[in-house]
């Protein structure tokens, strides 16, 4: 089973490898060079961690117990468009939580999970130290202040308006 | 003959800040309006990016020769985003809760035209007879900037604009002196450790001079992981050379060849201008080989942290920075002894270091003046959460909470009434209105059950549940536990199903005693900070707010309203204005309808999520949305 994988997976090793030739093979190396593959792939498939593990001569166990160690690791693809929930003290004093909610109620998906058309992944952030926005959620990497349940709807709003003005412009193209 | 002139520090130092002097100059003393935008993220998530476009169109469509720059964080965060506008003939004035359209008036009215804008402003950088300046706020009489004079008006990407201000003399004059006779000025001005330990920072670094092995490293910690706080963050982002300084001159006194800055995974802003900021140093020769020629040779690498709170500890972050989770390890020996590598490692918090080239530029004598006996200088805030002036706040050492909330925080919105102040993250506790007098500095606040900590400070109104203040530290707190010692791993996880079931009604009254004793258990048990102050939101809240626990054990009830389980909204039908539908409309899972034929809302509880967006939505002249707890207050039949 594992060979299917790697075979069909090429591509994550040679990226995994040329991004490995800018670092020394050092084990302090490891945690930018995991924040490199993940930026460039998205996540951090098995293929890349054993690479990582390779290159660097380290056991596979140790790659991985970094990996689920840290918050920003992620081992499953993520979607299109990132929201981030902010649970800060402040954030949740001023309904974090119920941002939350709204979230997970409009996407269908809890914290750490995609939807299933890969359009949207939700996860929490600890704070994000933007807490006079109380309460924040971080959409594709913006911060957006004061984001209540109708602001969600809001966001979620903009998002269709730009997905569908890009099928026009593909429409355009084509 | 003829002798060469000797090249000197002193002399090498003088030709670069010359030059930068010269572009300083340039940019302020020239006959055309400069304007300036806080585009710290606090800025931006108010939107400032827009309006730092919205003026770049608006000065292009008029051809206007008129530079605009970005700027830091001021502190002001409650008007976000704020633009400042220097134009001669004018004070340089500060303009509050821009946006685009503001910004193009202002562009268009002002930078063209004549008018100021005065509708708009929020002070004046200097004092005049127009506009009143911000050290004429009332605020101003309990301020006293140090670290943050430069946030907010110098842009941190330019590494002319800190040099024209005063920077990198300190690091100049600190290569022509014995590196004992700076860390003897440290150790003379009282400064102590801004991370919240408070240790004294010149005892640490002359342990470390001490220490024996090569090569030393020295770490700035910008692992910044309280909930609530974003002292680090700013700094970073407004001024990071000045910590850049700080950490050169604490390499050159313990004798260190690296240093790190260890900035967290959340905070990229922080990372991306500490790395920009870097890359200056470097191009002028104030860090890499030999630098300014004193023959002292350091660098610095930036390192991203990859999120873990625990981190933020020093043994768990050198591990980190090792390539291995962040687990803390056993002290003695402390890192200053035995750290990175198994080498002697400084390791001071963002603060600290920023605090340094103002000691060695006034003196020891001039920083011990401020603050009180035992601590000295100033303290950093993060003002958040019901608060009117949310914000950053530096103020001396030995001020009031009082004074802090009330007078520089100008109290609480909506006239509700003041709870209490959470101060010190999950470390810290939570003091209601009794500790308000008590002055803040290292050691006060232990014997009222908190710390200082860092410096955030969230404040809590009449509106927050104090059993759920501590159930979301505990979740926190568990969820970042690295799970080496027994108590703190298990021990956090207990607590917090205890402290579920309460805010869920579904708890029992000797809970409270079980609460009680594994706060012991995980204070005595654990070996890093996290663990042994792990309890601390609990114990505070229960110490000074039981009556709360009680009344959610035994009547089901939520004294504060918060508690979704222990809640439910309810329209009054004789207050509901029954040609309204704002509640209808604003329903995010429309469990709201009307009356068949009496035409007053109804909210379906069944269907309802407790979000609170139709409360806000009924006008506040009819009032007719109410919380009830618990949920059976609610008329059965409407």
């Amino acid at each position: 089973m594992t060979t299917v994988v790697v075979e069909k997976d090429t591509q994550v090793n040679q990226e995994t490898k040329r991004i490995l030739k800018r670092f020394a093979r050092k084990r302090d190396n490891l945690i930018p060079i995991l924040q490199e593959v993940q930026g460039r792939l998205g996540y951090l498939p098995r293929e890349a961690m054993l690479e990582i593990a390779n290159y660097l001569d380290v056991p596979e166990m140790d790659v991985y117990s970094v990996v689920t160690f840290y918050n920003q690791f992620r081992l499953n693809p993520p979607g299109r468009h990132s929201i981030r929930v902010c649970l800060g003290t402040a954030c949740h004093m001023k309904g974090g939580y119920i941002t939350l909610d709204a979230w997970k109620r409009r996407l269908g998906i809890g914290p750490g999970e995609t939807t299933a058309d890969r359009e949207f992944d939700l996860d929490t952030v600890a704070c994000v130290g933007c807490c006079t926005m109380a309460p924040v959620t971080v959409v594709d990497g913006k911060p957006e202040a004061k984001v209540e349940p109708t602001r969600v709807d809001g966001l979620l709003l903009s998002f269709g308006h730009e997905s569908q003005k890009e099928l026009k412009e593909n429409h355009a193209n084509s | 003959m003829q002798i060469a002139e000797k090249v000197t520090i002193a002399s090498t130092f003088e030709e670069i800040r010359h030059h930068a002097e010269l572009h300083w100059q340039q940019l302020w003393n020239s006959a055309n309006p400069l304007v300036m935008v806080g585009t710290a993220t606090c800025g931006r998530a108010a939107g400032a990016l827009e309006v730092v476009q919205a003026i770049r169109e608006e000065i292009e469509k008029h051809e206007l020769v008129c530079p605009v720059i970005e700027v830091g964080c001021m502190g002001h965060c409650y008007a976000e985003p704020i633009v400042m506008i220097s134009k001669p003939g004018h004070p340089p004035i500060c303009y509050g809760r821009v946006n685009p359209v503001i910004a193009e008036r202002l562009v268009k009215e002002f930078v063209l035209g004549d008018d100021p804008c005065l509708e708009f402003v929020l002070g004046a950088l200097e004092e005049n007879t127009l506009i009143p300046s911000f050290a004429e706020f009332p605020r101003a009489q309990y301020e006293k900037k140090i670290i943050l004079k430069n946030c907010g008006q110098i842009d941190p990407t330019n590494i002319d604009h800190y040099i024209a201000t005063g920077g990198y003399s300190a690091l100049a004059k600190v290569l022509e002196m014995p590196p004992e006779e700076v860390i003897g000025e440290v150790k003379e001005s009282g400064l102590r450790g801004r991370g919240g330990a408070g240790f004294l920072t010149g005892e640490k670094w002359k342990i470390c001079r001490k220490a024996l092995g090569r090569p030393k490293f020295v770490i700035c910690n910008a692992d910044e992981g309280d909930p609530g706080a974003f002292m680090d963050r700013v700094i970073l982002e407004s001024d990071p050379h000045s910590v850049i300084e700080g950490l050169i001159i604490a390499g050159y006194a313990v004798g260190a060849r690296y240093g790190y800055i260890y900035c967290r995974a959340e905070k990229p802003l922080a990372a991306e201008r500490a790395g920009i900021a870097l890359h200056q140093a470097q191009k002028l020769n104030l860090l890499g080989r030999n630098i300014l020629g004193s023959g002292f040779s350091f660098d610095i690498r930036l390192f991203r942290g990859a999120g873990a709170f625990v981190c933020g500890e020093e043994t768990a972050l050198i591990a980190s920075l090792e390539g291995k989770p962040g687990i803390p390890y056993h002290r003695p020996p402390y890192p200053a002894i035995k750290g990175l590598k198994g080498k002697p490692t400084l390791v001071n918090n963002v603060k600290t270091l920023a605090y340094i080239r103002h000691i060695v530029k006034n003196g020891a004598k001039w920083f011990a003046s401020i603050g009180t006996e035992r601590s000295k200088g100033t303290a950093v805030f993060a003002l958040a959460g019901k608060v009117v002036n949310t914000g950053l706040v530096e103020v001396p050492i030995g001020t009031s909470l009082r004074q802090v909330i009330f007078d520089v925080g100008s109290g609480i919105p909506k006239g509700k009434r003041f709870k209490a102040v959470q101060i010190g993250g999950p470390s810290g506790g939570c003091l209601p209105e009794f500790a308000l007098d008590l002055p803040i500095d290292f050691d006060s606040l232990s014997d009222a059950g908190a710390m200082m900590g860092s410096g955030g400070m969230v404040v809590l109104d009449e509106d927050d549940c104090m059993v759920e203040m501590a159930r979301y530290f505990l979740e926190f707190t568990q969820r970042e536990s690295c799970g080496n010692c027994t108590f703190c791993r298990l021990g956090t996880k207990q607590m917090l199903e205890v402290l579920t079931d309460i805010t869920k009604g579904r708890a029992k009254p000797e809970d409270i005693d079980t609460l009680q004793q594994l706060a012991q258990d995980i204070k005595t048990d654990s070996l890093c900070g996290l663990g042994r102050t792990a309890p601390n939101p609990v114990l505070t809240t229960l110490r000074y707010f039981k009556d709360e626990y009680e009344a959610h054990i035994k009547e089901k009830r939520c004294p504060a309203l918060m508690c979704p389980d222990l809640t439910a909204y309810y329209i009054i039908p004789e207050k509901c204005e029954r040609s309204c539908d704002a509640c209808v409309g604003t329903c995010t899972v429309e469990a709201i309808t009307s009356h068949p034929r009496k035409r007053y809302k109804i909210i379906d509880q069944e269907k309802c999520v407790k979000c609170g967006t139709c409360l806000n939505a009924c006008p506040p002249e009819y009032h007719a949305v109410i919380k009830l707890s618990p949920p059976s207050e609610v008329p059965g039949k409407q």
